[in-house]
């Protein structure tokens, strides 16, 4: 281990460290703009220049790698005058428009300029003047505030994977933007945002809107997919602002995707601020005691056996929870939580997770994909595959889920989507069977696509057959059978049992059974990716908290809580236990969803026997044992799941999404996920003249 | 004074066939393979001996620089890499051996690359050299028939290829790791070292960047001997180099002259002295537009040579001589290299991107004499700002033309400015 000498004091670190990340050990801060952890060294800004013994000329800190023996200053008076002579550099073309801009209050340049700025500039020729870019309705540029340090290039090309962004001309003249002028195709691009150190730039739907004094922060968990992204939510009021990320090594890192980041305006759009009963064809405003009785009356003319309840892609465990509970209170075994109609069971936990962790994809050798497109459907994930692609020695291939070549943001091998490929990879008779044989910790990941339809069982039995027959699992402490999931609530419902009892009907069961007039009452938790028109003449309940598709079908509506309104768990794809907090209260009426179930209980005569949060999550303990585990992955046992037998011929599905920017009512209810939908479907933007 | 004996450059001038075939006559291509006989250590070694730095400016010894590459080949082949960019103002030396002598460049990369063990050495000619590439092509192409390089080389039963990229114009892709990164098809910009090319240069291979002249002297030296080449010019500083003059010189040339020959004796001996006799003298630019210039008293004295010059705060660069008499205005010259500089800054770090168009704008001031007294400290202070802050060293070369104005000819600028405040018409036609 180098041992090294930063201002006197003598310091040993790991090799390979750079000197910038040394003197961070060391408990010194080095100015810096273009160096950022997650991409590559530029050694551009020259913010970080330190003062190395036997050097001719100053170093780049964040570019210089640690040695044995070095001497390093970095609080000299030369060194000072060195930083604010970048400063002044930086700063003589920078509009002082800091008044005006976004990025004021959380900016590197000026955080850095209190430190090594003058309060006088010395320039007294004109400033530099750039033409802004158009890079879509997510990201607006005011390119005159560029300190070109390339940090957005990077992100794009390194982590994002796209290779739009770059600068063109040379010297004062260089520019960063699209070299044809177009909307980022990146589903990350948002993150650049967070990259930029000054307000170049900047979110456009959030442009103008709040300081980030004024704002409260509160930190949470993401919904909009099942990676469980750690985000902080900024608040003014009862207003959603905004979305950043937090930094979780082993989910999100630091990114986020654009629909995390931006599909918060839906928030505020469609709400449920108050319970609704459909009184002669039309819903009506109503107060819950009216709500609750005309739920009362219809389950009291039921039979149980009558009554379902399917829970949606967005709800939390507690209020699952309840509602399992209160079900089964009322004796009905119909109760799913699989509202896309996938086949899985949850006789074996494994069996459903994503085994191999998120941040276990970095210690993969080889990766195969089965009906799904994680670029749209965990484009974080996704990005982690895209770094462990890059370092080389990572075999992909993917049957079904993608079209032929789509464009992943890696390299990867279309096996076909035809079924005859599954069988012959369980079979090791497939060329990428031996692939994944040969290497040491293979990985498949299947995604919900693959797992609809009559056959999922039968194609989940396969995946498990392939990962056992190719080495993926039963290796020590490797797992690498994935199930990635694009539902926040999916994985914490199969942990808790909300599947269908003895008898009972899944999704699928119900729709048929509403159809045929078998089901006179379903109860909706949340659930709006159902086939509202098969509900056929049962009474719907919709609880929720936006007006989608099931709050316009349903009898009676109860509004709930979204998931920055109430303090809830969910477990992600990795079988990580995570926990939401409330950041703004619910619009109106609207109540945090499993204290509705709890009051509705009481009104059916079936009292759940919880009176506050803690007593639920208690009774979530009592249920499953892992919601004791908060922010871990539990590694599950190996076991038996999915069905024998073979496929009859056909393909394996496509991904489960086909918008990625509306896949839920919020995102739906979210204008700015509409302009982005329009922009990707190749709707016209502005055009300024470099569009080629 | 070089002897004509002493000539590396027998035809630099051209006046005989440039072919395969006269070359040959001139000693180029004979003994090669005895030479390479002598076997890699020994070639690092001679060169090592002869002293000879670096002809591209830096003047760094080329020897030390070879043995920076590793000895055996391991995963990754290694490069030679022939720096033929040249875009330094004022500077016409390798655009005359890749005309003229191009088999020398040829012969010397064979020899080079053998030393460390590249089977491949691109050459990277500047994009304007158009006659120059087809000269080089030509003789090529000529090498590989006669099966001088090839599969193999001499008859050595070395691999040898040699290929030709031609640049797109950009002076910044001069710099050894722009040139690089160019020639692996990617913008021009200066890497960052470390890693130094000898570890991870082109296509991340171990790669070895020189100049044109240093490629094409070392057949000479080994030829020769370290012994003769050093015996040559002054201690640390030996062998001869080629010079350009041009400016305000009666006999405008380029010729090949011993290291530490005096400046006033080159321009006196071959460019026929300055016009106007050396008391008309202005100023001189004793190595390319990247050096600071030197004054009469200085010019007087001071020996061509790295180590001399750099004593006066200036530096032998490429040897490119810049003479100015007294009509012309210094303080616009050297506006007009800072011009230059302001646009072919590459961009990528800041000093460099933000200081040289600054540096310029001042300067266009100061030549008009619009600037004020203490914008005279300003600029100075803006060019310390720059120097040894950037990640190549163009913000260094750019920085120092204008510090050797103020340092040498700072009342010039003050009486400019004087001028212009009184009204007086401030610059020559």
């Amino acid at each position: 281990m180098p041992k090294l000498t930063i201002n006197g004091m003598e310091i040993e670190v790991e090799p390979g460290l750079t000197v910038l990340q040394a003197c961070e050990l060391a408990g010194i801060e080095i100015p810096r703009f273009c160096y950022h952890e997650r991409l590559s060294v530029a050694g551009n800004c020259r913010m970080c220049l330190v003062h190395m013994e036997r050097a001719p000329k100053p170093v780049a800190s964040c570019a210089m790698p640690v040695g044995e023996g070095m001497v390093i200053e970095t609080d000299t008076p030369e060194v000072r005058k060195m930083r604010k002579g970048v400063m002044e550099f930086l700063l003589i073309n920078h509009p002082l428009d800091c008044p005006i801009c976004d990025q004021g209050g959380e900016c590197d340049l000026q955080d850095q300029a209190m430190g090594y700025g003058t309060d006088r500039g010395r320039y007294l020729e004109n400033k530099r003047a750039v033409k802004d870019k158009n890079l879509g309705p997510l990201i607006k540029t005011i390119m005159t505030r560029c300190i070109h340090c390339t940090r957005c290039i990077r992100f794009a090309t390194e982590v994002a994977g796209v290779q739009e962004l770059g600068a063109t001309g040379r010297g004062e003249n260089m520019e960063v933007g699209t070299y044809v002028e177009k909307a980022l195709t990146s589903e990350l691009s948002g993150n650049m945002i967070d990259l930029c150190p000054v307000g170049a730039l900047t979110s456009k739907p959030y442009a103008f809107t709040a300081r980030p004094w004024e704002l409260k922060k509160t930190e949470s968990i993401d919904v909009l997919d099942a990676v469980g992204c750690n985000i902080r939510v900024d608040t003014r009021g009862a207003e959603v602002m905004r979305i950043l990320p937090r930094i979780n090594e082993d989910v999100n890192e630091e990114w986020i995707s654009d629909k995390t980041r931006f599909a918060c305006d839906g928030l505020g759009r469609q709400r449920l601020d108050q319970p609704y009963v459909r009184r002669d064809g039309k819903l009506e405003p109503a107060t819950w005691d009216e709500a609750f009785a005309a739920i009362a009356d219809k389950v009291k003319a039921s039979a149980p056996k009558k009554i379902a309840a399917i829970a949606g892609d967005m709800a939390c465990a507690e209020s699952m929870m309840a509602l399992k509970d209160l079900m089964t209170g009322l004796g009905t075994p119909h109760i799913d939580c699989r509202q896309d109609g996938t086949k899985l069971d949850a006789s074996s936990r494994s069996g459903y997770l994503f085994n191999s962790t998120i941040a276990g994809i970095g210690g993969a050798d080889a990766l195969l994909l089965i009906g799904t497109n994680p670029r749209i459907e965990a484009p974080v994930l996704n990005a982690r595959i895209r770094k462990r692609s890059i370092r080389g020695g990572f075999q992909v291939a993917a049957v079904g889920g993608v079209e032929e070549g789509a464009d992943l943001t890696y390299d990867y091998e279309h096996l076909g989507a035809d079924t005859g490929v599954l069988h012959s990879l369980s079979e090791g008779k497939h060329p990428f069977a031996k692939v994944l044989k040969k290497t040491d910790k293979a990985m498949l990941v299947i995604g919900q696509g693959a797992l609809t339809g009559p056959d999922g069982g039968k194609v989940l039995g396969l995946a498990r057959a392939i990962a056992e027959s190719c080495g993926m699992v039963n290796k020590g402490a490797w797992n690498g059978f994935n199930v990635l999931h694009t539902a926040a609530a999916r994985v914490g419902g199969l942990d808790l049992g909300f599947l269908p009892g003895r008898d009972g009907y899944d999704v699928e069961g119900m729709l048929s059974a509403a159809e045929s007039g078998k089901l006179d009452m379903v109860y909706l938790l949340g659930a709006d990716e159902i086939d509202m028109s098969r509900l056929g003449s049962a009474f719907v309940v919709y609880q929720g908290h936006h007006g989608d598709a099931g709050a316009h079908r349903a009898d009676v509506v109860l509004p709930g809580a979204a998931y920055t309104e109430k303090n809830s768990t969910f477990v992600n794809t990795e079988g990580r236990v995570q926990r939401t907090h409330l950041a703004a209260f619910p619009p109106g009426e609207a109540r945090e969803d499993w204290t509705i179930v709890r009051a509705l209980s009481d009104v059916l005569g079936h009292t759940l026997a919880y009176n506050d949060l803690s007593e639920v999550r208690g009774r979530l303990v009592e249920a499953n044992p892992i919601f004791l585990s908060l922010d871990e992955a539990t590694p599950a046992a190996w076991g038996d799941f999915g069905e024998q037998g073979r496929l009859g011929g056909g393909t394996v599905g496509s991904t489960a999404i086909d918008n990625f920017y509306m896949t839920d009512p919020i995102s739906r209810a979210s204008a700015t996920m509409a302009r982005c939908t329009e922009t990707r479907s190749g709707g016209q933007q502005d055009k300024t003249g470099t569009d080629g | 004074m070089l002897k004509d004996q002493d000539r590396i450059f027998t035809n630099i001038y051209g006046l005989e066939d440039t072919g395969l075939k006269a070359a040959k006559k001139r000693g180029d291509w004979s003994r090669t393979k005895t030479l390479m006989n002598k076997g890699r250590e020994k070639i690092i070694a001679e060169v090592k001996e002869s002293e000879l730095r670096g002809r591209g400016g830096a003047g760094f010894s080329a020897g030390m620089k070879w043995s920076f590459m590793p000895k055996e080949v391991t995963d990754r082949p290694h490069y030679l890499v022939v720096n033929a960019d040249e875009g330094e103002p004022g500077t016409c030396k390798d655009r005359e051996i890749l005309r003229n002598e191009p088999h020398k460049l040829i012969e010397g990369a064979l020899l080079a690359s053998f030393a460390m063990n590249a089977n491949a050495a691109y050459c990277y000619v500047r994009g304007e050299f158009f006659r120059e590439t087809e000269a080089l092509q030509r003789a090529v192409d000529e090498a590989y028939e006669a099966g001088l390089i090839g599969e193999d080389a001499c008859g050595s039963g070395y691999k040898f290829d040699f290929y030709i990229h031609r640049g797109m114009g950009a002076y910044i892709c001069g710099e050894e790791s722009a040139l690089i990164e160019s020639l692996e098809g990617k913008k021009g910009q200066p890497r960052m070292k470390p890693p130094f090319p000898a570890n991870c240069g082109l296509y991340g291979c171990p790669t070895t960047v020189n100049n044109v002249e240093s490629i094409a002297v070392t057949p000479a030296i080994l030829r020769r001997g370290a012994s003769w080449f050093a015996g040559i010019g002054k201690p640390n500083n030996t062998g001869p180099k080629l010079f350009n003059i041009s400016g305000h010189v009666n006999n405008p040339c380029t010729v090949e002259e011993e290291l530490g020959i005096p400046l006033k004796e080159l321009i006196d001996k071959h460019a026929g002295g300055v016009i106007g006799g050396w008391e008309n003298l202005g100023a001189i630019i004793p190595g390319g537009s990247s050096v600071p210039m030197l004054p009469p008293e200085i010019c007087e004295t001071v020996t061509m040579d790295f180590d001399a010059l750099s004593a006066v705060k200036s530096g032998l660069g490429t040897g490119a001589v810049i003479v100015m008499d007294k009509n012309t205005d210094l303080i616009r010259a050297i506006c007009r290299l800072s011009r230059f500089y302001k646009h072919e800054s590459c961009g990528q770090c800041t000093p460099c991107r933000e200081g040289t168009g600054w540096m310029w704008r001042m300067m266009e001031r100061m030549a008009s004499g619009d600037a004020k007294v203490e914008e005279i400290d300003l600029l100075e202070d803006v060019t310390r700002q720059v120097e040894g802050h950037t990640i190549c060293a163009l913000g260094d070369a750019a920085a120092w033309p204008i510090q050797g104005l103020i340092r040498h000819f700072r009342p010039l600028l003050e009486q400019r400015i004087a001028d212009r405040q009184a009204g007086k018409s401030t610059e020559a036609a």
